[in-house]
């Protein structure tokens, strides 16, 4: 956690767990689908469906679906503007197993029926983590640019990926990979010290192993002061 | 990230080398970070003048009128520098609890700690903002350093974890700001740190109003008292890292019912399970 992370985010109230960190996991899913979202269903579970409502966790999850930070002052009107920006959401408690007692199971899908589904856990002072992505095991914090691929898993693919970001000049913090099983579908995710360019993610896409591919630009503070705001952050096309 | 340890024997004054590590860590540039530091310094005073003119209630109805009251009253101790930041605290935090703009420091619930102390101190000692921008920095090191041992939530640790970190980290910035060395600042937070264990997290209908709100005001004082303690020369007898394990033991053995979940403590009382059952039908 970076020192602008801890003397922040600065934030709508009124909870940094329930309220800001619940809207960078809608910020992440965004991201991860790709295009605005035109559906949405938000599953809470333990502490997020008991208390969600009063922290303004319900609002803070749709404000970030529609692009917005923990400190965006639209944050409390966020159903008002959904409804303007043609995003239908629903919510149900649920139960998630043996997770953070602060985490939601976002199932989206974007106009032209892309679909993405997430898990994420909101562990406090507005610091997340994701858990999962379409059913597969990763783990980031949106602290970093994060690439995720989803892929049919091979001999050498990892290594390639791994030698294409090293070849771009970009330092990878962390890696994290999951399976399907042998030879089925497979997902990577890595989190870096920096974004691919566009041209790098375009070349990664057209692999015929590629299934997709996703930039998620930082969503907590500090990386955000590095991460612009003119940087391509997905390419390629859902499964 | 550093430990205490470590901050505790950093050149003074300790906040210029916890800035260099980090920048070292993220690649920021120390002019951005400063930047970006008094940028939140400015946000917290902007949400104490907008909560210290207000007395709209809170989204429950529960507060809202607790800071202006203060600030509003007079005051018959003769402690202008006691009432100012029990106001201020007070303030961030009604903010807070109308969905208004707030920094988290480190945590929303615990937000008004560190304003209330360090700008009430300021303040009365009237002091810039700019001034206040290193120890804001030696406070977000002291919390870094803290959280290598525990989840700063009340979730995780009790409020014992929330608002003992926030007062830890105002104490040991308001001992900065007052020509205290490094070894002074870690004393002082862990003196905030190991008056604070035990406090549990069971706030009315689990909303960050009851008991937070006033919370804050006593922690503010609470960093302010510790800060007048290691200034004096007072050190904390177990090793600030020590104190932050123990903290986070007591945690681990902590009830879950205990733990922001609203089912125990003043959450519990009649008073407050009324509110919880007049907030559902809503």
């Amino acid at each position: 956690m970076s020192l602008l992370d801890m003397i922040g985010p600065v934030m709508i109230g009124p909870s940094s767990s329930h309220t800001a960190g619940a809207c960078r996991i809608g910020l992440v899913g965004r991201q991860l689908l790709g295009t605005p979202p035109v559906q949405a269903r938000a599953s809470l579970h333990a502490s997020f469906a008991k208390t969600g409502k009063g922290h303004g966790t319900h609002q803070a999850i749709v404000a970030g679906l529609l692009g917005y930070g923990p400190d965006d002052a639209r944050l409390p009107n966020a159903f008002a503007e959904a409804a303007r920006a043609n995003l239908a959401f629903e919510f149900t408690d649920t139960d998630l197993g043996e997770v953070h007692p602060n985490s939601a199971q976002l199932d989206l899908q974007s106009a032209a029926g892309e679909a993405c589904s997430l898990i994420a856990s909101s562990t406090g002072g507005g610091v997340i983590e994701v858990i999962r992505v379409d059913g597969f095991r990763v783990s980031f914090s949106g602290a970093s640019f994060t690439l995720l691929i989803r892929y049919t898993d091979a001999l050498g693919v990892i290594a390639r990926v791994t030698a294409l970001v090293a070849a771009a000049g970009v330092n990878i913090a962390a890696l994290i990979c999951s399976r399907q099983k042998r030879g089925g579908g497979a997902m990577t995710c890595l989190e870096l010290d920096g974004p691919l360019s566009g041209p790098a993610l375009a070349f990664l896409s057209s692999w015929p192993e590629m299934a997709w591919v996703r930039m998620v630009r930082p969503v907590m503070d500090a990386g955000a002061t590095i991460g612009g705001g003119d940087v391509p952050v997905l390419t390629g096309t859902t499964a | 990230m550093p430990t205490l340890a470590e901050i505790m024997v950093a050149p003074s004054p300790a906040s210029v080398w916890i800035l260099e590590q980090d920048c070292a860590e993220s690649g920021l540039d120390a002019a951005a970070v400063r930047s970006a530091m008094l940028g939140r310094i400015r946000d917290m005073r902007s949400s104490i003048e907008r909560g210290l003119k207000t007395d709209a209630p809170s989204i429950t109805g529960m507060v809202g009128w607790n800071a202006k009251g203060l600030h509003d009253a007079p005051d018959l101790l003769g402690a202008p520098l006691l009432k100012r930041v029990q106001a201020y605290a007070m303030a961030v935090n009604e903010e807070n609890a109308r969905m208004g703009r707030i920094v988290a420091a480190p945590t929303a619930g615990s937000a008004g700690t560190i304003p209330g102390a360090l700008i009430g101190v300021a303040d009365h000692l009237k002091l810039s903002d700019e001034q206040l921008v290193m120890p804001m920095v030696l406070a977000a090191g002291i919390g870094q350093a803290i959280s290598r041992q525990m989840f700063i939530s009340g979730a995780a640790g009790g409020c014992q974890a929330e608002i003992g970190s926030s007062a830890a980290m105002a104490a040991a910035a308001v001992t900065e700001l007052l020509g205290g060395n490094s070894r002074a600042c870690v004393h002082a937070a862990s003196l905030a740190l190991m008056n604070t264990i035990g406090l549990v997290c069971d706030p009315v209908g689990g909303f960050v109003e009851v008991p937070c709100v006033s919370r804050n005001a006593f922690f503010a004082v609470h960093a302010v008292s510790a800060a007048q303690l290691a200034l004096a020369g007072l050190e904390s007898f177990i090793p600030p890292d020590e104190v932050v394990g123990a903290v986070a033991q007591v945690g681990r053995m902590m009830p879950l019912e205990l733990r922001e979940t609203a089912e125990g403590g003043l959450a519990r009382t009649p008073t407050g399970l009324a509110v919880t059952a007049r907030m559902e039908r809503q």
